[in-house]
């Protein structure tokens, strides 16, 4: 048989994902081993080698890699050199004016690049990239050799204006190719072309500070796969939700932090899509946070406001993923004012939830859901697990309870409701600051304990709709598997619509464009068709924050830029202001080079049931807040047959995953062997 | 009784946090001025029936704003007479529990199902109300009058119709006024946003439980409050603060802040600090709580917010004292500048009371520089804003944070790229102030340098700023922080002669030319502990960064 394996593997925090699917005979293979943090290659092998899929039958590997978010939030990245304008060396120190909390005058930040390694040169443009100060060539000469001399491995190139004139930029870059020992030299302009010198300047430095970090985490992971006969396509999955071929991902290091998370969108994207429901509110709910985004029109919101740490600005198109505070591992507790209190401390994988017998001692989300029967306590009977079921009960008792005046039951629940609440509350904040009512959006639960929670977060947001895919856990992986190619591309016009020159936004698009095929050209991999998306980012003239508005092709007109900004205005905010201007501020364009579309109909691997009796396990005592406990079904998730219908309560199961159906909900199972749950308010 | 039990008051909690954010949230995305919806200076909030405390306030409101609105509420229930649904008073004196007149307040009762149950209200800092200077930040202003336009409690809207008569009155005598109708409408909006949702909290748990919950909440809060004053040993703190001056007697102002611990409570007494003055650097009573409240708020982040957190903290009104203005004394410095002195008493009477969570004193001041003229190339007026951080305090578990906001905000400054983009200036330097943080066994954190050079056209330069006279205070032995500096630098024929400001860091109407540089310097932080524990590689660290000459070392590091 020809190479034609499609394999995606996700790196997460504890496991490494693989989904293989083979296109023509629509073969699936899964599989599921620890993640090795020291070198992620190890658990990508040991994935690949446990799917017991043939590298030399693999056409191609689309890899998501958390090697860039680590390193960055380990702070184990190259050392940087900066060259910078005459006088701003400090820019990249002193931030945006900010304290990481808005009460409380205290903490901790250190530069990426520490001060020593700040150098500057003589040069300055002024705002409409008219030259102030010609470059100083012999100083850029001189910095490039005072930092190679320091032992910096990678250098930045970061220049007032750049993003309207990068001539200087463009000038030093060169200088500094010929005198810098390896390819590690970012320009600040070439990653986004945007305005704001803090954010496109920590943006380089980031990018920086990871390219020698994944460069050679790429070249051992290619090295090892083609020692075992994979000889064609590795790609790697960006935060945009797209993917890059390995070969030049590291030129745009930066673009993979948050892929995980990207990731997973793009296959509730996808899923969403074959399942008909075009708009969802993604919910991954892991151990210590959950992360949340939005889909709209089966398209996955896009922005270039990430912050990854306190003053850590990536300014780089990502899918917009929101992560709060709150997941299974989140610990209840009685505050001060004897008022329960639910996160955002967390009990983490280490000690973890008490049920989970590693130590811990203070009841979690997770352990209230054992006690109330919505996860297996059997899970518990493990032989090597010293806690039982009676242990999580008193101390839920103990801990929440008796403070309370609560019996462990009544407790238990209090966790579960307040935990509820405030995720619930969190996911409509992130909702509304992006401008949407959750009431007009399905569900879309994965992660570990997403589908536990989904019904009740449904129904405390009124959601109508709920979408459990068939393999909640590995949802990132399939994210890699149905992941197009894509190139994003931004740059600053900001103009006021009415003085707009001519032609100005088709050649800004059209050398965008330009830009995107040629990387696509230098991807060498196969698209089926190469899709554009345009968008410009509009303010009225006199206001601060920015309305993104999507266009329909190259030659949009000025009435129609304009009108369509009124249009995105009043459907946003519900304010008509036709006496301001508009002003274009930004304009984006993303590349897609369209791979193949798969058919996921065989993700469950098991044979399906005759009916829905045929897939019952059994039955057990579960709590609910709509009647308390229950005589519950409990379902063999794979086994339910395609097209069957039946009622909540339900329980769930499958390998990684539990779910919670509520009295009241209504299930179908689609041709896909998605869930699709009808949530009564 | 209403059947109120444990989880259902917490869940009525968030609720009404959660109506409280939506309203930050819509009040700042509908906003027009970039000081609203980016400098994030508004705030709203849920306000009692009869007494008009405070019940729930937004996270994400401006922190000058703690407390603040309960008093401006108050004064509507006062005067307030036949009120209906979708009436929405407007109101901004200074006098009456209000800030400066630039904050302007919206209160609107909030009916359920045909009877008042409270009061919804929001303050945004608008970027005009007429007066003597655009912006409104005189810095030599005598009386209110010339501040601008003072606006008691009056209904903007009647009954969910805005007046037409009222609003011209108050477009005709503000600057921009133009713009001013889309944050009219964004403040009201935010307000019908709080009204939809706090029905919907209202219908689900039934007004009864939420008015019981209400009730309970204070109660709660002032608990958590009064556990935390409890860990503070009993006996009588004295702190201070010094505002440089006026602006107009060039003579400090003293806050003498005397704080006394018994039980669970704290007695704020400012009694001894100076008298009313004639300049803008007055504070009045609303403004002078709630710098207190905001204090304690920054010392114990996690206490929520509402009237009962408030209960344990006694303040005398400081009588006879610029901490407590009367008509028509000037106000416009005690939002942006005096507020942060007081907070600053506050810090700083109380670390040695509590070392483990407190800080040396912060720059605390907003710096705030403004810049006017006629820009020839482009022909148009316009005024820029420069608003400026600060060092913060070294602290028990590190140094002190670098250009950090002013205690009372929390916006992110300008790109410097966007403010030569709309203004003839050119930025020749924005550097790290070397050497301000002060030196402790945690020094303090670093002030900015910044040099603007004028371009084109004639402008004129206005400041608020503090501490060009004294330094933040160090605190446990660490030395204070470097002072603020402003240093005007014209281009004469015989060269370049330079002007300081007589009142340092307070000045106005200075004539600058094409070819004039500002030289601003922003204060560093407090160190913390003493100097000579510093630890020795901190110190090597120091020296390679270049925060501080070898010789600054030696001086002030002993070694």
């Amino acid at each position: 048989m020809a190479a034609s394996w499609i394999v995606g593997i996700d790196v997460g925090g504890t496991f490494t994902d693989l989904i293989g699917i083979e296109p023509q005979s629509g073969k699936v293979a899964l599989s599921k081993v620890p993640t090795t943090l020291e070198n992620q290659a190890f658990g990508v092998l040991a994935a690949l080698e446990k799917a017991g899929i043939a590298l030399g039958d693999t056409a191609t590997i689309v890899h998501g890699t958390t090697t860039t978010t680590n390193a960055l939030l380990e702070r184990k990245v190259a050392r940087v050199g900066l060259i910078t304008t005459k006088g701003f060396r400090d820019s990249l120190e002193l931030g945006r004016r900010t304290r990481p909390t808005p009460y409380g005058l205290t903490g901790i930040f250190e530069p990426l690049v520490p001060r020593q390694w700040r150098l500057e040169v003589p040069e300055r443009l002024d705002a409409e990239g008219g030259v102030v100060t010609p470059l100083d060539e012999a100083a850029v000469r001189e910095a490039v050799q005072q930092l190679k001399a320091a032992g910096c491995e990678a250098l930045v190139i970061h220049f007032l204006h750049s993003y309207i004139n990068p001539a200087h930029e463009n000038r030093a870059l060169d200088i500094a190719t010929e005198l810098w020992p390896n390819g590690y030299i970012t320009a600040g302009h070439s990653l986004l072309s945007e305005y704001r010198e803090y954010e496109r300047g920590t943006t380089a430095c980031v990018n920086a500070a990871v390219q020698p970090v994944l460069h050679r985490y790429i070249e051992r992971l290619d090295g090892e796969l083609k020692k075992r006969g994979f000889g064609r396509d590795l790609l790697v999955m960006q935060g945009n939700g797209g993917t890059i071929a390995a070969g030049i991902v590291a030129e745009a290091a930066v673009n993979t932090v948050m892929s995980g998370p990207a990731s997973g969108v793009m296959a509730a994207a996808y899923t969403a899509r074959e399942a008909g429901l075009p708009n969802v509110i993604t919910y991954d709910m892991g151990g210590t946070s959950s992360d949340v985004g939005l889909i709209q029109a089966g398209v996955p919101q896009v922005s270039s406001e990430l912050e990854l740490e306190y003053a850590m600005p990536i300014h780089v198109p990502m899918v917009d993923v929101h992560t709060i505070g709150a997941g299974g591992g989140s610990i209840a507790g009685i505050d001060d004012a004897g008022m329960l209190k639910v996160g955002p401390e967390s009990a983490g994988a280490r000690p973890g939830p008490i049920c989970y017998g590693r130590g811990g001692t203070r009841p979690t989300i997770t352990d209230a859901n054992l006690a109330l029967g919505r996860l297996d306590p059997a899970g518990l009977l493990s032989v090597d697990n010293p806690v039982s079921l009676q242990d999580v009960r008193d101390a839920i008792l103990q801990h929440v309870g008796k403070p309370l005046g609560l019996d462990w039951q009544q407790a238990a629940a209090a966790i579960l409701r307040i935990g509820n609440d405030k995720m619930a509350g969190a996911i409509r904040m992130v909702s509304l600051s992006r401008g949407h009512d959750p009431r007009d959006f399905a569900l879309f639960a994965f992660g570990g304990a997403g589908p536990l929670h989904a019904a009740a977060l449904a129904r405390e947001l009124g959601i109508p709709k709920l979408l459990l895919p068939a393999r909640p856990g590995i949802t990132n992986a399939l994210g890699c598997v149905v992941a197009d190619l894509r190139h994003d591309y931004v740059r600053t016009v900001n103009k006021p619509v009415a003085s707009l020159p001519d032609m100005l936004v088709r050649e800004v698009l059209q050398g965008q464009i330009a830009e995107g095929r040629d990387t696509i050209a230098r991807d060498g991999v196969a698209v089926e068709e190469i899709q554009l998306l345009h968008n410009a980012d509009m303010q009225f003239q006199g206001q601060s924050h920015l309305l993104r508005v999507s266009l329909p092709h190259i030659d949009v007109s000025k009435a129609e830029l304009q009108a369509a900004f009124e249009a995105a205005y009043w459907q946003r905010f519900g304010v008509e202001l036709p006496e301001i201007r508009a002003q274009l501020v930004n304009l984006h364009t993303a590349v897609i080079g369209r791979r193949p579309r798969l058919t996921l109909d065989r993700l469950l691997m098991a044979k399906p049931a005759d009916d829905v009796n045929g897939a019952r396990l059994g039955s057990r005592d579960v709590w609910f807040e709509q009647g308390g406990w229950q005589d519950t079904p409990v379902y063999d998730r794979e086994r339910l047959p395609r097209g069957a219908h039946f009622a909540g309560p339900a329980i769930l199961q499958q390998l990684d995953t539990t779910a919670v159906i509520e009295p009241g909900n209504a299930v179908d199972v689609d041709s896909l062997g998605n869930l699709i749950v009808t949530v009564t308010p | 009784m209403s059947d109120l039990d444990p989880v259902t008051l917490v869940v009525i909690q968030n609720g009404l946090q959660q109506v409280c954010n939506e309203m930050d949230l819509a009040f700042c995305r509908a906003a027009f001025s970039p000081v609203i919806s980016e400098a994030l200076d508004r705030s709203d909030g849920i306000y009692h029936r009869d007494t008009g405390e405070l019940i729930a306030q937004g996270d994400l409101g401006l922190p000058v704003f703690v407390g603040t609105m309960q008093f401006s509420t108050q004064a509507v229930i006062e005067r307030a007479r036949d009120i209906k649904p979708g009436d929405i008073f407007i109101v901004n004196d200074p006098y009456l529990g209000g800030t400066h007149l630039m904050d302007v307040k919206f209160v609107k009762p909030f009916f359920y199902r045909g009877k008042l149950f409270a009061w919804l209200a929001n303050t945004g800092h608008w970027p005009d109300t007429g007066g003597m200077v655009p912006g409104g930040f005189s810095a030599n202003a005598t009386e209110v009058e010339q501040e601008g336009l003072r606006l008691p409690p009056v209904k903007l809207y009647k009954q969910g119709v805005l007046d037409e008569e009222i609003l011209s009155i108050i477009l005709s005598n503000i600057r921009i006024a133009d713009q001013r109708i889309g944050d009219i409408k964004a403040q009201a909006a935010a307000l019908g946003i709080g009204e939809k949702r706090l029905t919907g909290l209202l219908d689900r748990y039934g007004a009864e439980t939420v008015e019981a919950a209400i009730a309970e909440l204070k109660s709660r809060a002032s608990q958590r409050m009064r556990a935390r004053i409890a860990q503070i040993p009993d006996g009588v703190y004295r702190g201070g603060a010094v505002v440089d001056s006026d602006g107009v007697v060039d003579e400090p102002l003293r806050i003498e802040m005397k704080i006394e611990k018994r039980g669970e409570e704290l007695l704020f007494d400012m009694a001894g600090s100076s008298p009313p003055c004639q300049g803008p650097m007055n504070s009045v009573l609303a403004t002078t709580k709630s710098s207190i409240y905001l204090a304690m708020k920054h010392i114990f982040p996690d206490v929520p917010i509402n009237a009962g957190t408030f209960e344990p903290l006694k303040i005398v009104d400081p009588e006879g004292t610029f901490l407590y203005a009367k008509y028509p004394r000037p106000v416009s410095g005690c939002a942006a500048e005096v507020s942060q002195r007081i907070a600053e008493a506050v810090f700083n009477a109380l670390v040695p009371a509590m070392p483990d969570k407190l800080f040396a004193a912060p720059a605390g001041t907003s710096g705030n520089l403004a810049l006017g003229g006629y820009d020839p190339e482009r022909k148009r007026a316009y005024v820029m804003y420069m608003i400026s951080g600060g060092g913060y305090g070294g602290w028990h578990g590190g140094d002190g944070l670098s250009n950090g906001c002013s205690t009372i905000g929390i916006s992110k400054t300008t790109p410097i790229e966007v403010m030569e983009q709309y203004y003839p200036v050119l930025f020749e330097e924005f550097s790290l102030h070397e050497g301000s943080g002060g030196a402790g066994k945690y020094r303090g954190g670093f002030g900015v340098n910044y040099t603007i050079r004028l371009r084109r056209g004639e402008a004129r330069a206005s400041m608020v700023m503090d501490h060009g006279r004294t330094g933040p205070r160090g605190a446990m032995g660490g030395e204070d922080g470097g002072l603020n500096r402003v240093t005007i630098e014209h281009e004469t024929a015989d060269g370049v002669v330079g002007y300081t400001p007589p009142h340092l860091s307070k000045d106005q109407d200075i004539v600058i030319k094409p070819g004039d540089r500002v030289r601003v310097s922003t204060p560093g932080g407090g160190g913390f502990g003493d100097p000579k524990q510093r630890d020795k590689a901190a110190i090597a660290r120091d020296i390679e960064r270049g925060y501080y000459t070898p010789q600054q070392i030696a001086a002030r590091f002993g070694g």
